[in-house]
């Protein structure tokens, strides 16, 4: 229980003007500016787009600008600006295997067609602290090969499917809109697209942790990373007056499809199955958790005792949202005055009743 | 309706001007004489849900939102020219919509597409192309090492 | 080429929120003519009082039933709503002829867990006849109209509804909490009548 306490309006005011000078810093220090975050701190600006359910680079930056660079603050700032615009309707699904790919990898065929491309990346860095980078450089030379890639990559996983060795992903009959979790709260039993919806904004860090427990036993679904590829699609609405879908620009997007193992039965030869993953912007690490944690959850239709955290959808679903845990976490500091009162009270009475029964006690003993 | 022109061109060109910067679109159109016009809806900033399938080809479900804004012009012939972009750029979205309104006017189309949707076109396919061969010169080359036996 | 199009609201944001508060108030109030705080023309057959409804209430996310197409481009560009056919599929029901209306029950009513999941219909009628008219004699002394957000009970005459449809209202009423409520509108005036509003023929 809450009770309105008055008398810190003025305390109020001066903490927002204190916060304003410790965001800005040292005056003598320029500013950093929304384009710089935007440009120079993209993977921080992908986060925030991710898990603020809202792709708009400058929107991101300027909430990383505003929240100092807390990035759970600044993915509540842009959930809470979204609840201010009106909602003109859904893009077409998009279309991935038409992505102009800058990286592509898979981790099951070495020889795929288009070959491994492996774009801006940071796993081949050796992790040692780049001090040319406190005085600045001048931008990279990058080099051009003489042909660019193909305009589409077939996927990598495509190839399993040609031989029926993987499980078809195929729209259901009559390709019905999916639930969506902005206009309808979650219930369970929730389905695929509610679940993937969900991971999608859920938190990196916890879906990275669920994932990685899936890999220490949490689960047994024996993942390989069939394909990952980054790059840029096209986003297509149809708008009511036209009739037919038009491009209005593109996004960029990170797909994961784990392939993972499956045994089989009486009736379905032995396949491997799936698990997926996409997210707004680059975004390598938490697509690859999504996708172990869609193939954890996806459990009861493959016929898997749902026994490990990342199996289940309740659990995992349920405490996916940065912004609702953060809320609920953090409203511990609110006043509970009148509640701890009323503990501290109990507490009082119960130790004097058992200080009064312990003589008696000792007496009889 | 408004689908007097073909339905794929149009749609072509909607593309290239929501993907066009508003700085060059802005010049071109300083020098195109403009009909009588009124808008209709004036830019405004909105959301689309973006969905994507499990899979890549499987299940719909809803990713995420993009800001997006939009608007629409009339010429006293009734045309109706539209304006979609992504983001939040109202100006981009109105001279998306009145190029829109012109390409409808075969005399002006038959200027306008070679002196601006091509020339843009070819541009954003060039960026592609470089982004493209970024990309190609980090693939990698396998080869085997001859063993010593 | 077709006939241009009619703007929508010269100020989108202000004048929604104003025929919301409106609708609201309609709706809170049963029985009291509100009037449409400013200036809106519709293509016909709708109503400018109709129109502003619409653009109000209706998007992407309603589906509409519309008695007669007319102004089918106008909604779907302004309004960006689906159009159905099949009135049962409608969250909305814009009606320019009362007399050759659906019976009540042929719209969504409803379902037993959500009562919400049903129709509201915005009915066009000739006129509002809000006292009980002498001099016009006893055929247009009003109905009397009671239940929640009328004190005790008001007479308001409605003019232009079909024969035997307050019997149809009665049998809708007979179905709480499910149900569909009305809009009436009559030019630039609204009167609401959601499904708890009683109305006794005098």
């Amino acid at each position: 229980m809450y009770v309105a306490v008055k008398g810190g309006e003025t305390a109020i005011l001066n903490a927002g003007t204190l916060l304003a000078q410790a965001r800005r810093g040292d005056p003598a220090v320029s500013e950093v500016s929304v384009a710089q975050i935007a440009g120079q701190l993209r993977l921080g600006v992908a986060r925030v787009m991710a898990e603020g359910s809202l792709y708009d680079e400058e929107l991101a930056a300027l909430a990383l600008k505003q929240a100092a660079g807390d990035q759970v603050e600044a993915i509540f700032l842009l959930r809470a600006y979204r609840t201010t615009l009106p909602r003109f309707g859904y893009s077409q699904p998009l279309d991935t295997a038409r992505m102009a790919v800058r990286r592509r990898i898979s981790a099951t065929f070495k020889e795929l067609p288009g070959g491994q491309v492996l774009g801006p990346t940071y796993d081949y860095t050796q992790r040692l602290l780049d001090f040319s980078l406190l005085a600045g450089g001048e931008a990279p030379v990058v080099a051009e090969a003489a042909q660019p890639l193909p305009e589409h990559l077939p996927r990598g996983i495509d190839l399993l499917g040609e031989e029926g060795l993987i499980e078809p992903e195929l729209p259901p009959p009559g390709d019905p809109a999916p639930a969506d979790l902005s206009r309808e709260p979650l219930s369970f039993p929730a389905g695929r697209a509610t679940r993937l919806q969900n991971l999608a904004r859920g938190d990196e860090g916890f879906l990275l942790a669920l994932g990685y427990s899936t890999q220490r036993g949490y689960s047994h679904t024996h993942p390989f990373a069939g394909e990952i590829r980054m790059g840029e699609v096209a986003l297509e609405v149809v708008p009511e007056e036209l009739g037919f879908a038009i491009q209005i620009g593109e996004i960029t997007v990170t797909e994961c499809q784990m392939v993972n193992q499956f045994a089989g039965s009486s009736t379905t030869p032995p396949q491997f199955t799936r698990g997926y993953g996409l997210a707004f912007g680059e975004a390598e690490r938490k697509t690859m958790a999504m996708a172990l944690v869609d193939r954890a959850l996806r459990c009861a239709e493959l016929g898997e005792e749902p026994a490990a955290p990342a199996q289940q959808a309740e659990f995992v679903l349920s405490h996916s949202d940065n912004v609702e845990a953060g809320g609920f976490v953090q409203h511990l500091k609110l006043p509970h005055y009148v509640d701890f009162q009323s503990e501290l009270e109990l507490v009082r009475r119960m130790r004097a009743a058992i200080a009064s029964a312990q003589p008696a006690q000792e007496q009889t003993a | 309706m408004t689908q007097l022109c073909d339905p794929a061109q149009r749609r072509h060109w909607l593309g290239v001007l929501a993907q066009a910067s508003p700085v060059e679109l802005e010049q071109h159109l300083a020098r195109r004489a403009l009909p009588a016009l009124h808008w209709l809806r004036r830019p405004e900033t909105g959301l689309m849900m973006v969905r994507g399938r499990a899979g890549g080809t499987g299940a719909q479900f809803n990713l995420g939102e993009v800001s997006v804004t939009r608007c629409a012009v009339q010429d006293d012939a009734g045309r109706l020219g539209v304006g979609y972009v992504r983001g939040r750029v109202g100006r981009h979205a109105e001279l998306v919509a009145l190029f829109d309104l012109l390409l409808q006017d075969d005399i002006q189309r038959a200027d306008l597409l070679p002196a601006l949707i091509e020339p843009l076109a070819a541009r954003q396919r060039a960026a592609r192309a470089t982004a493209g061969a970024q990309a190609a010169a980090t693939r990698v080359e396998f080869f085997t090492l001859a063993r010593g036996d | 080429m077709n006939a241009p199009l009619l703007p929508g609201f010269a100020q989108p944001e202000d004048h929604a929120q104003r025929v919301f508060r409106l609708l609201l108030d309609a709706l809170a109030r049963p029985g009291r003519v509100q009037t449409l705080p400013f200036e809106f023309a519709a293509p016909a057959p709708l109503a400018p009082a109709t129109g502003a409804a619409a653009l109000a209430l209706l998007d992407y996310e309603t589906p509409v039933w519309l008695q007669s197409a007319d102004s089918a481009p106008w909604l779907r560009f302004h309004a960006g709503c689906p159009l159905v056919d099949d009135p049962a599929r409608a969250r909305f029901a814009l009606i320019d002829d009362a007399g050759a209306m659906p019976p009540l029950s042929a719209f969504a009513q409803g379902e037993p867990e959500y009562p919400d999941r049903s129709a509201t219909l915005l009915i066009q009628v000739a006129g509002f006849a809000p006292h009980a008219s002498t001099e016009r004699g006893p055929t247009l002394r009003g109905p009397i109209w009671s239940g929640p957000g009328i004190a005790d009970e008001v007479r308001l005459g409605v003019v232009g509804l079909p024969d035997g449809f307050w019997r149809d209202w009665q049998r809708n009423a007979g179905h709480f909490p499910l149900g569909v409520d009305l809009l009436l509108v009559a030019g630039a005036q609204v009167v609401g009548l959601p499904r708890t509003t009683t109305v006794r023929e005098a």
